[in-house]
């Protein structure tokens, strides 16, 4: 057994790390959520961490997709061309606020500079 | 058998010769619909709780009935007319409320897009729809796909077993499964990120492909891991899994990782023999890890019994029609299979979830606020779930400058070794040669609601027998095989080259139509004998 102290010591995700992820993510989270998110996160690092442990050679590359996409099989791209998308009126009736047929963003936080 | 038990392959005989209507076919699948799946799922619903709830298989989000009534009739009209509608006429089937379809709410199971109603139409249901196949609803799933249970929906109650509903469907195309095996439509559309359609199908008692990367357009799918997903199908037999599949693959000018490699005729081959071809076995899928939450470890055990045995005795049967079975088939790499999917899987979600706003489309607080930031704040803590919160926070964690570890690099290479490991195996000109490899599907019978969602490493590790496939790209199948001494099906798994779907298929159907007459083929889930 490890004792909650002991866990602690081994955290990745510590509660500074934790508040910082929170806030890139633009996350709000109710008063009993953090503990549990962030023991999860945790515990999936014990997973993770195994990848420390693969011997990996240096000229071992990187795989984006496992199924090779070759001159053969990949289709051309697009043309590179603007084109009016036929569901313009259904995506914008989508939007929780419209001025003038554009989708209105609020505010964007910022400081002003001296 | 009633017609909504018939496969979809003699459906579409019966519709295309006037044998029956497809509005029959239809009027009597939407009886069973309503006689065994309870209550649809609902944001801000209660769970299940009530006698009825709890023995119904909840595998709806929305049943389109109305949108499906014109489609039947539709279809009545050509046949009337002396036209083919296609070879799924009349053919009942549900997607996973993961694809989009014009007019009709595309939920991904979450709050987040619970008012979101498509503009547009997937590619895959526009194919299903082009060869006569009719769309009767939406079914349940993990909140944008994150789980292996069905469980982390916000739609509730959460989806049923139908072998026994004190059991999960699996996951996440758990509504897909359920609905499948309870006759509830012949076909489903899932999508298959780490195992999210072999999983249930495996759970659920019924069929359901991956097919390679590529090999089917995901034009019109609420993304969740880009590199990952694969929109597929379930049914109840191989068969058709075939007809389904030729349906919907093919290139899509709309999706350019949609390949361009020729669809072949799968029902053509369907039936040819299996005498010569190589099937391996690897003990790399006879052994479990798991996460021990008391010391906080992983940990190995051999696979449970009845479940090693039932993959033997597929060996066994194929060895009967002549396959090669090659054992001890190395696959080094599996291992890494779960750590290489946490990181790739939650990069890939935390940069598909941050198009979550509350400013576009979708669910946006009602609370006040003061700027931009403290909307997006507002409206996902309100409106996202456990899942889509964590994979957002891990995938920050593991993809941004500042606390770069390497892992996202190290799980790109160790991809590129787990498929170096499938390429190992399926040389044609190396030292296996092999043609499939069979595998267990799941770790483990369908387990309890409730048992194991919350831990979200448990649940991870109950894909470790389907994430790698992902990972190389390559196609699986999964089949039902038998049952556990519970009476919870058990599924195998092939797995095979790229495109290799048809030869896959070909060997479920051995499997099946060898064991066509064995008692447990007999074996009905117990809630559609009650309530009939």
């Amino acid at each position: 057994m490890i004792d909650s102290e002991e866990i602690c010591m081994t955290d990745k995700i510590t509660p500074d790390v934790f508040k910082r992820l929170v806030d890139l993510a633009s996350l709000e989270l109710k008063e009993d959520e953090g503990e549990y998110l962030r023991k999860e996160l945790n515990n999936q690092m014990v997973s993770i961490e195994v990848l420390e442990s693969i011997p990996i050679e240096a000229e071992t590359g990187t795989a984006a997709h496992g199924v090779p996409y070759t001159g053969e099989n990949s289709p051309e791209p697009r043309d590179d061309v603007s084109r009016q998308d036929p569901h313009r009126l259904d995506i914008l009736a989508q939007a929780p606020e419209l001025e003038d047929g554009y989708i209105v963003v609020p505010d964007i936080s910022h400081e002003e500079l001296d | 058998m009633k017609i909504c038990d018939l496969p979809a392959y003699s459906i579409a005989d019966l519709v295309r010769t006037r044998q029956i209507s497809a509005v029959e076919v239809l009027e009597k699948t939407l009886e069973r619909v309503q006689s065994v799946d309870g209550r649809p799922g609902e944001v801000d619903a209660s769970e299940a709780q009530s006698e009825e709830d709890l023995n119904r298989i909840h595998a709806f989000t929305l049943v389109t009935e109305e949108h499906a009534r014109t489609k039947a009739e539709k279809i009545d009209q050509m046949v009337k007319a002396g036209e083919d509608p296609g070879p799924l006429a009349g053919v009942p089937y549900t997607a996973k409320d993961i694809f989009t379809v014009k007019g009709i709410p595309a939920t991904a199971g979450s709050k987040i897009l619970s008012n979101y109603v498509a503009p547009y139409t997937s590619t895959v249901v526009e194919r299903m729809d082009e060869v006569g196949a009719v769309m009767i609803g939406k079914v349940n799933l993990d909140e944008f796909t994150y789980g292996s249970s069905s469980e982390s929906s916000a739609f509730k109650p959460v989806p049923r077993n139908p072998w026994d509903t004190s059991r999960v469907t699996g996951g996440s195309s758990g509504g897909s499964a359920a609905a499948v095996a309870a006759g509830e439509g012949a076909i489903s559309l899932g999508t298959d990120t780490g195992g999210s359609i072999r999983h249930p199908a495996s759970f659920c008692g019924v069929v359901g492909l991956k097919p390679t990367y590529g090999r089917v357009s995901r034009y019109g799918l609420i993304a969740f891991g880009s590199s990952l997903d694969c929109p597929g199908p379930l049914a109840r037999n191989v068969t058709d899994i075939a007809l389904a599949l030729k349906a919907i693959a093919g290139q899509d000018p709309r999706d350019n990782t949609a390949a361009m490699v020729p669809v072949p005729d799968y029902l053509a081959e369907l039936e040819k023999d299996i005498r010569g071809l190589r099937i391996g076995l690897s003990e790399e899928f006879f052994r479990v890890t798991y996460f021990d939450t008391n010391t906080v470890e992983l940990k190995e055990n051999p696979i449970d019994e009845e479940i090693h045995s039932a993959i033997l005795s597929v060996a066994g049967f194929l060895a009967q029609l002549g396959a090669d079975i090659v054992i001890d088939v190395p696959l080094p790499y599996t291992k890494y299979g779960v750590p290489t999917y946490f990181v790739i899987s939650r990069v890939e979600a935390s940069s598909n979830l941050l198009r979550y706003d509350g400013v576009k489309y979708g669910y946006r607080t009602e609370e006040p606020f003061t700027d931009l930031r403290e909307l997006y704040r507002t409206t996902r803590g309100e409106a996202f779930g456990v899942e889509p919160k964590l994979r957002m926070l891990m995938g920050i964690y593991l993809s941004a400058a500042q606390f770069d570890k390497g892992y996202y690099q190290q799980a790109l290479k160790a991809r590129a070794l787990i498929r170096s490991d499938f390429d190992t195996i399926f040389d044609p000109k190396g030292k296996y040669r092999l043609d499939a490899l069979l595998t267990p599907t799941t770790p483990s019978t369908a387990f309890p609601i409730g048992s194991v969602y919350g831990d979200s490493v448990i649940m991870q590790y109950s894909d470790q027998l389907t994430a790698t496939t992902n990972h190389a790209g390559i196609p699986g199948l999964s089949i039902p095989v038998g049952f556990d001494k519970e009476g919870l099906p058990i599924g195998a798994q092939f797995l095979g080259p790229d495109y290799s779907e048809g030869l896959l298929l070909r060997l479920g159907r051995a499997f099946e139509k060898l064991t066509e007459n064995e008692d447990w083929r007999k074996e009905r889930p117990p809630l559609l004998s009650d309530n009939e």
